[in-house]
């Protein structure tokens, strides 16, 4: 029975990745699409129509590939009977799912489909590397690992990541066209993106967001470890990350809405904030020591 | 043509005052943050002495003149350094120096009126006018007094003013994170954490020669350990057949508080440790400790009982070494406990599985001086056998029996140990209460939007607002207010 539901969830997941390289197609000729599409005229001709309707073609795509990796995912926990949190695989393909999930919510909020082609090569690259070296077959977890703290921390910290993430690809964006503007006016393609005033303001109201849940995570993950390990806080290589990520986003915050840093400075001290993050998912779980080693590898 | 420049003077009072106020500058206070991430940097790539002694043992085998000067800069103890804890004491004082104003400041800005409307509205954001009715201050009243605004009213307008929690919760989360520090200050001072290997059927009393390792705070005194017993009844692995992942562990204990003499049954898991007040017993780990009788030659017993041995992989190939001191010469066995024999080409005998399906016993016995009169500290998993003879080397499956010229050794079975670790930790409800705090606080002071609306009535009506850190939103909420005043809703 186990078995039959972790080949599903196989199925799942490759056919979330077949879907998310639609999206990742249909993204790709907007983008090209969209490059005769810069004035507001023109908004009216064949150009833009056609590129609104390939647009949304994409997003529908990225929808549909969400909620076959959210099944996908969900497989995977029934056939372990557990919440699917237990590896580095499962830790990858819930990641995918959480950062093309937060591109997706903050889509019904702001028009982000310009950044729907990074977040859909982004998405396969994960799950690519998670199908093809992070795979290992489902199993109970160890003792360390069953725990309520499990959903909680974890959940926590999986989505405060995804929107990190976002924020990051969007500062990155902000760096970017901010380079290309400085040397004189924007290329064609990339006319119809925000200002980089609303980038700016966007990368800045993710992370707001999102700051006190990764606290709280943190926080989760102490009150598990005291009761796993004996111990609240231990400078473990993953603690210590988390801590350094807290303090560069704290610090983020505190730049912007104390001292002022606008543009330029708050986007890279976004960056680094974010590769902290990164950091501590990807060196961290796999060639770190210390007590979070669950990657399986 | 040279002017000197005349420098006011400073003086000793003037210096220290400007100290202080570099030092609580927000941009020191920004530099500090991002410096304590900084240096917590090289802990997690340096393994640290608290956490990993073996690797840091390494560091200095492998290369020590480089070893010797990383350890000048403490970069083998990161977290209790000089300079981390440098940089964090003075973020703290940074952080009393800018929120305790601050709060002082909010404490009376919470207590006073919002000030009055200013005269020009229509130079302000979101300013709308239209030809008054009459009722309009009446039905803003009602409708500031519904959203809770603190408002002051003068001269046919009203000033209005919402969003003090923004602040609120920002002095509290800062202040929340002093609470943080205090909790675990109070620990590190106040707390013990011990650790001690018992096996099933042995009694653990707490007191300080019942531990194998004990470490304590400077405060912290013998007469504050906890007055309990217990004795391991029976301790349960389960293991995946495939992967030999462990799936479980389960310890039975009773339990005895206070009075040793009524003890209760008890069960200790991996995320649920037992708690006695501000003690916490753990379960950390697990072993085996073959059972062994020595006889001399004459057939006299020399040694008898369980030895623990240390687990080396996850099947539980474990290590250990069995001493009898009182055998004359000395003898002393080098030990291998399989609990599920195999036999590799490459290793020799292996385990393939953690629990003890085929356990055996490997031994290679040596007799000599054991070195333990010597004065020098030495583990008691291990021999040291400079001074000493090999005599024999021998299997055994339990029950067998190995003799040498000297005498004989039997292999009587098994017994698993635990390693419990008992941890004190007064100060860690207070870290929590401050971490909670600080959550409400962070929330409070990230989702509040403070924001003035005023309302002016003569001929004409006239709104207008300002929201502070243009947060977004005033021009949805004045465009309601205007609504209800208009009478369209």
């Amino acid at each position: 029975m186990s078995r039959t539901w972790a080949y599903l969830s196989n199925y799942l997941v490759y056919s979330s990745m077949a879907v998310y390289t639609l999206s990742f197609i249909a993204h790709a000729i907007e983008t090209a699409w969209a490059v005769r599409v810069t004035t507001e005229d023109s908004k009216k001709n064949l150009d833009y129509k056609r590129t609104e309707k390939v647009a949304r073609v994409a997003t529908a795509m990225m929808i549909l590939g969400f909620i076959l990796l959210c099944a996908g995912v969900v497989a995977r926990g029934v056939s372990a009977s557990r919440v699917p949190w237990g590896n580095m695989y499962e830790f990858s393909i819930t990641g995918a799912m959480a950062f093309s999930g937060a591109y997706l919510a903050a889509l019904r909020k702001y028009d982000l489909r310009w950044l729907g082609l990074l977040v859909s090569i982004a998405v396969l690259l994960t799950l690519g590397t998670a199908v093809a070296v992070l795979y290992r077959p489902s199993a109970p977890l160890v003792p360390a690992l069953k725990s309520t703290w499990l959903v909680i921390h974890v959940s926590a910290a999986i989505i405060s990541g995804g929107v990190f993430l976002l924020a990051n690809a969007i500062a990155a964006a902000y760096l970017y066209l901010d380079a290309m503007e400085s040397r004189g006016e924007r290329t064609a393609w990339a006319k119809r993106l925000p200002s980089l005033e609303d980038l700016d303001q966007l990368s800045y109201r993710l992370v707001a967001f999102v700051f006190p849940l990764w606290t709280f995570a943190v926080i989760a993950g102490a009150i598990w470890a005291e009761s796993a390990w004996g111990r609240y806080w231990g400078w473990d290589p993953k603690e210590t990350w988390a801590f350094i990520t807290w303090v560069a986003y704290a610090a983020y915050l505190h730049a912007r809405v104390t001292v002022g840093w606008r543009g330029r400075k708050a986007a890279w001290l976004c960056l680094f904030a974010g590769s902290t993050f990164l950091f501590n998912y990807v060196y961290v779980n796999i060639w770190g020591t210390g007590k979070h080693t669950y990657s399986g590898l | 043509m040279s002017q000197e420049i005349e420098v006011p003077e400073l003086g000793s009072v003037g210096l220290l005052r400007y100290g202080w106020r570099q030092l609580t500058s927000m941009r020191t206070a920004l530099i500090l943050l991002l410096l304590l991430g900084i240096a917590a940097i090289p802990g997690s790539l340096v393994p640290q002495r608290t956490q990993n002694p073996i690797k840091v043992g390494e560091y200095f085998k492998n290369s020590p003149e480089l070893s010797q000067w990383m350890d000048r800069f403490s970069l083998f103890d990161v977290y209790g350094s000089p300079w981390f804890s440098a940089i964090y004491i003075l973020l703290f004082i940074s952080l009393i120096g800018c929120v305790l104003p601050r709060t002082i400041e909010h404490f009376h800005a919470a207590r006073a009126l919002p000030p009055a409307t200013p005269k020009n509205l229509d130079r302000m954001e979101h300013h709308t006018s239209w030809s008054a009715k009459g009722d309009e201050l009446d039905k803003a009243r009602a409708w500031f007094k519904s959203k809770r605004f603190r408002v002051l009213e003068k001269d046919g307008s009203i000033s209005a003013e919402k969003g003090f929690m923004r602040e609120s919760g920002n002095l509290f989360f800062h202040l929340a994170l002093i609470l943080v520090l205090l909790g675990i200050s109070f620990s590190s001072l106040f707390g013990m954490r011990g650790m001690a290997i018992v096996n099933v059927g042995e009694r653990f009393v707490n007191t300080t020669t019942s531990y194998d390792s004990l470490n304590y705070g400077k405060l912290f005194s013998e007469m504050n350990l906890s007055d309990f017993a217990l004795t391991v009844d029976k301790f349960t692995a389960k293991y995946n057949v495939v992967t030999s992942a462990p799936e479980d562990y389960t310890l039975d204990v009773s339990f005895a508080k206070g009075d040793l003499t009524k003890a209760e049954k008890r069960t200790i898991k991996v995320n649920s440790p037992l708690k006695l007040g501000n003690t916490s017993i753990y379960l950390q780990a697990n072993g085996y400790s073959p059972v062994v009788t020595v006889r001399d030659s004459k057939g006299n017993v020399a040694l008898q009982g369980p030895v623990p041995f240390l687990p080396q992989d996850a099947n539980l190939r474990s290590t250990g070494a069995i001493k009898v001191p009182d055998a004359d010469p000395q003898i002393g066995f080098v030990g291998s406990f399989v609990p599920t024999y195999a036999r590799s080409g490459a290793d020799g005998a292996v385990s393939v599985f953690p629990e003890a399906l085929d356990p055996r016993l490997l031994l290679s016995a040596w007799v000599g001086d054991l070195g333990l009169d010597s004065g020098v500290p030495q583990s008691v998993y291990r021999i040291d056998t400079s001074k000493m003879n090999q005599v024999g080397l021998k299997s055994l499956k339990p029950g067998q029996t190995f003799t040498y010229p000297q005498g004989s050794i039997t292999f009587e079975g098994y017994l698993q140990w635990v390693n419990l670790e008992i941890v004190n930790d007064p100060g860690k409800n207070f870290a929590l209460l401050g971490a909670i705090v600080a959550i409400l606080g962070l929330l409070a002071s990230l989702f509040t939007r403070r924001r003035r609306i005023w309302i002016r009535v003569g001929n004409s009506v006239e709104v207008a607002g300002l929201a502070k850190n243009a947060a977004p939103g005033l021009d949805v909420e004045i465009a309601e207010f205007v609504a209800i005043l208009r009478g369209e809703k």
